[in-house]
C-alpha cells in the first residue's frame, strides 16, 4: 500500500515508544550500567570497563552453555520445521474437521510453560507418570533425572509437543491462501505430487515458513521454564541452556557485572540473527510488491 | 486414499491428547492411589483435589491474581497499540522503519535478561508486588506484538475509506471509533487473544516481579512443589485449571489464530 508522509503520525506512535521505551530502555540502561562495574555489595561501584565481558567471553561456562543452547536450538529447527510442514499439507482444508484440528492443535500453545513442564514431569517419571512407567515395562532404562541422554530427549520431546503446533498453524495459513484454481491447473498438466508441493505449495508458504523459523528460533533460544521446571539445567549441567545459567548467575549468586555482560551478549546473538531474518523477509516483501 | 491421508494429523493430535490425558486422570485421583498401584484411569474418580484449590485462597488467590494483571496488560497493550499500528500502516514518518525493528527487538529480549532490572525498577518506584507492574512488564513483548498484528490487519483494509470518511466530514477521533475500529474488528479480537495468551504463560518475570498480593497461579504452582513435594493430585488439578481459560478463548478466535500467530501477515 502506498503511505502518505506525514510527520504528525508521531504522535500515534508516542504512547509505544514512551510505554516500550519505559519497560525496555530503562532496564537495559541498567545492564549496561552493571556490565562495566564492580561493586563491594555497598553499593559503591567502579569502574572496571570491558573486564566482564572479556572474562565472559573467555569462560568455559559460558562457551558451554552456548554451545548446548546452539544444539538444542538446531535440534529443535531440524525436527519441528519438517514435522510442522507435513503435518500441515495433510490437515483437512475445511469443515468441522479442520476446526477440530486447529482447536486441538492449538491448546499446547496456551498452557502456562511451567504447567507444561509439570505436565511432562507427571508423564515422565518411572514411578507414576505413563511414559516412565511404560518404557520400564518394557525394559527400556529410561531416568531423566540420572542420565544425561535421557534429560536431553525428554526436553526436546516436550519442545515438540509444545511448539510443533505453531509451525503447523502457520503453515496452514500460508496452504489456505492458494486459490483452488492453481490445483486445478496442476492437475490438468498432469503434475506429480512432489510438483505440486515444490512448485505451487512451498513457494506459498514460504513467507510464513520464514516467520516459523524465526519464531521458533527466538523462542527456543530464551527458553527457561519448561526445562528449569524439569530438569531444573541437570543432570549436572547436561540442560543448563543460556537463560537458566544466567539467571542462575544473576539471581542465585548475585554477580551483577558478570551476569550483565552475559545478558547483552547473550542478547546481541539473538538481535543479529534475529536482523538477518527480519532483512530477507522485508527484502522479500519489497520484491513482492 | 482419503483415510491414508488423515494419519499423520490424527496420530499428531493423540501424541498430543496423551499427556494431557495423563494430567486430567492424576487430578481426578486421590494421591494414596497416584502413589500406589498403577492405573491407567481412575478406579474411584473424585474431585476433592478441585475442591481444595476452590475453597483454599492461597490457591485461588492466585488465579484472580493472574486474570487481574492478565487483563490490565491486554486493555493497555491495545489500548496504545492501536493508534501506532494505524500509523504505521497508513504513514511514512522519519524513522518509521527503525522504529518498527526497534519494537520487534523486545520481542526477541530474552525474559532471563530483563529479570533483575524489572526487579530494581519496580521496586525503586513503590510497585513491587502490585498487578500493574506485572502488567507494565509484560508490555514489553506484548505491545510491539499487538502492534504487529494490528498493523497486518489494519494494511487489508483499503485506504479509500479513510478518505472518504474526511470527505464525508467525519472528524478522525470519529472515524476511528465509529468507522475503522468495526472494519478491524476480528483483528482486534486476535490481537486480545494473543496478548492475552503470552502474559497468561510467562512465569519468570510475573515471578519476579511479585511476593504475596499479586503472585500468579503459576508461581503459586511452583511454590507447592518445593513445600510438600508430594500433592501430585493437587498440582495436576492446579494444571488443568490453567488451561481452562485458554482452551475456551481458542474456540471463538479458531479461523483467525494462524493469521495472528503469522503476525497479522500471511
Amino acid at each position: 500500500m502506498q503511505r502518505k508522509t506525514n510527520q504528525k503520525a508521531w504522535f500515534l506512535v508516542l504512547p509505544v515508544f514512551l510505554l516500550v521505551g519505559f519497560s525496555a530502555i530503562i532496564p537495559l540502561m541498567t545492564v549496561v550500567n552493571y556490565s562495566v562495574q564492580d561493586s563491594f555489595g555497598s553499593g559503591e561501584f567502579y569502574w572496571v570497563g570491558t573486564e566482564w565481558f572479556i572474562e565472559i567471553l573467555n569462560s568455559e561456562r559460558f562457551h558451554s552453555a552456548l554451545g548446548r543452547q546452539l544444539l538444542f536450538t538446531s535440534i529443535i529447527l531440524a525436527i519441528e520445521i519438517p514435522l510442522g510442514i507435513l503435518i500441515a499439507l495433510s490437515m483437512p482444508k475445511k469443515g468441522w474437521g479442520a476446526s477440530i484440528c486447529l482447536v486441538l492443535m492449538a491448546l499446547p500453545l496456551l498452557i502456562p510453560w511451567n504447567v507444561v513442564g509439570t505436565i511432562w514431569q507427571i508423564f515422565a517419571r518411572e514411578d507414576i507418570g505413563l511414559l516412565g512407567h511404560t518404557l520400564a515395562a518394557m525394559g527400556v532404562e529410561y531416568n531423566y533425572t540420572q542420565s544425561a541422554f535421557d534429560a536431553w530427549v525428554t526436553v526436546i520431546v516436550m519442545d515438540v509437543w509444545h511448539w510443533t503446533s505453531l509451525v503447523v498453524l502457520l503453515c496452514y495459513a500460508g496452504l489456505c491462501s492458494i486459490p483452488e484454481a492453481f490445483y486445478q491447473a496442476a492437475k490438468i498438466d498432469g503434475a506429480t505430487r512432489w510438483a505440486v508441493f515444490r512448485y505451487i505449495q512451498f513457494p506459498k508458504m514460504n513467507r510464513v515458513l520464514l516467520i516459523a523459523v524465526l519464531l521458533r528460533f527466538m523462542d527456543s533460544f530464551m527458553i527457561y521454564t519448561e526445562p528449569f521446571v524439569v530438569t531444573g539445567g541437570g543432570p549436572g549441567n547436561a540442560t543448563t541452556f543460556l537463560s537458566i545459567d544466567l539467571v542462575k548467575m544473576a539471581i542465585g549468586q548475585f554477580d551483577v557485572g558478570p551476569a550483565a555482560a552475559f545478558s547483552l551478549i547473550y542478547f546481541l546473538i539473538v538481535l543479529l540473527v534475529s536482523w538477518v531474518f527480519y532483512t530477507v523477509m522485508t527484502a522479500r516483501d519489497g520484491e513482492a510488491g | 486414499m482419503l483415510s491414508k491421508i488423515r494419519i499423520t494429523p490424527t496420530l499428531y493430535i493423540i501424541f498430543l491428547m496423551v499427556p494431557l490425558y495423563w494430567l486430567l486422570t492424576m487430578a481426578l485421583k486421590t494421591n494414596a492411589e497416584i502413589l500406589g498401584e498403577f492405573t491407567l484411569w481412575p478406579t474411584n474418580p473424585t474431585l476433592a483435589n478441585f475442591k481444595t484449590i476452590l475453597t483454599d485462597p492461597s490457591w485461588y488467590n492466585g488465579y484472580i491474581n493472574s486474570t487481574i494483571y492478565v487483563a490490565l496488560n491486554t486493555v493497555i497493550s491495545l489500548t496504545v497499540a492501536l493508534p501506532a499500528a494505524y500509523a504505521f500502516s497508513r504513514y511514512r514518518f522519519v524513522g518509521d522503519k527503525h522504529l518498527f525493528f526497534w519494537l520487534l527487538s523486545n520481542r526477541m529480549a530474552p525474559p532471563a535478561v530483563f529479570v533483575l532490572p524489572f526487579f530494581q525498577l519496580y521496586s525503586s518506584i513503590g510497585l513491587f508486588d502490585t498487578h500493574i507492574a506485572v502488567a507494565l512488564a509484560h508490555c514489553l513483548f506484548n505491545v510491539p506484538l499487538a502492534v504487529w498484528i494490528l498493523e497486518g490487519f489494519m494494511s487489508g483494509v483499503p485506504k479509500e475509506i479513510d478518505e472518504t470518511a474526511q470527505i464525508d466530514g467525519y472528524s478522525f477521533g470519529a472515524f476511528f471509533v465509529r468507522i475503522f475500529m468495526p472494519l478491524i474488528g476480528s483483528g482486534i479480537g486476535v490481537a486480545a487473544f494473543f496478548c492475552f495468551m503470552f502474559s497468561w504463560v510467562e512465569l519468570l518475570i510475573a515471578r519476579t516481579l511479585t511476593s504475596v498480593h499479586a503472585k500468579p497461579i503459576a508461581a503459586v504452582m511452583t511454590r507447592t512443589v518445593s513445600a510438600s513435594g508430594l500433592d501430585w493430585g493437587v498440582l495436576a488439578a492446579a494444571g488443568v485449571l490453567t488451561i481452562v481459560p485458554g482452551a475456551i478463548v481458542i474456540w471463538f478466535v479458531r479461523n483467525h489464530i494462524a493469521k495472528g500467530f503469522a503476525l497479522g501477515r500471511v
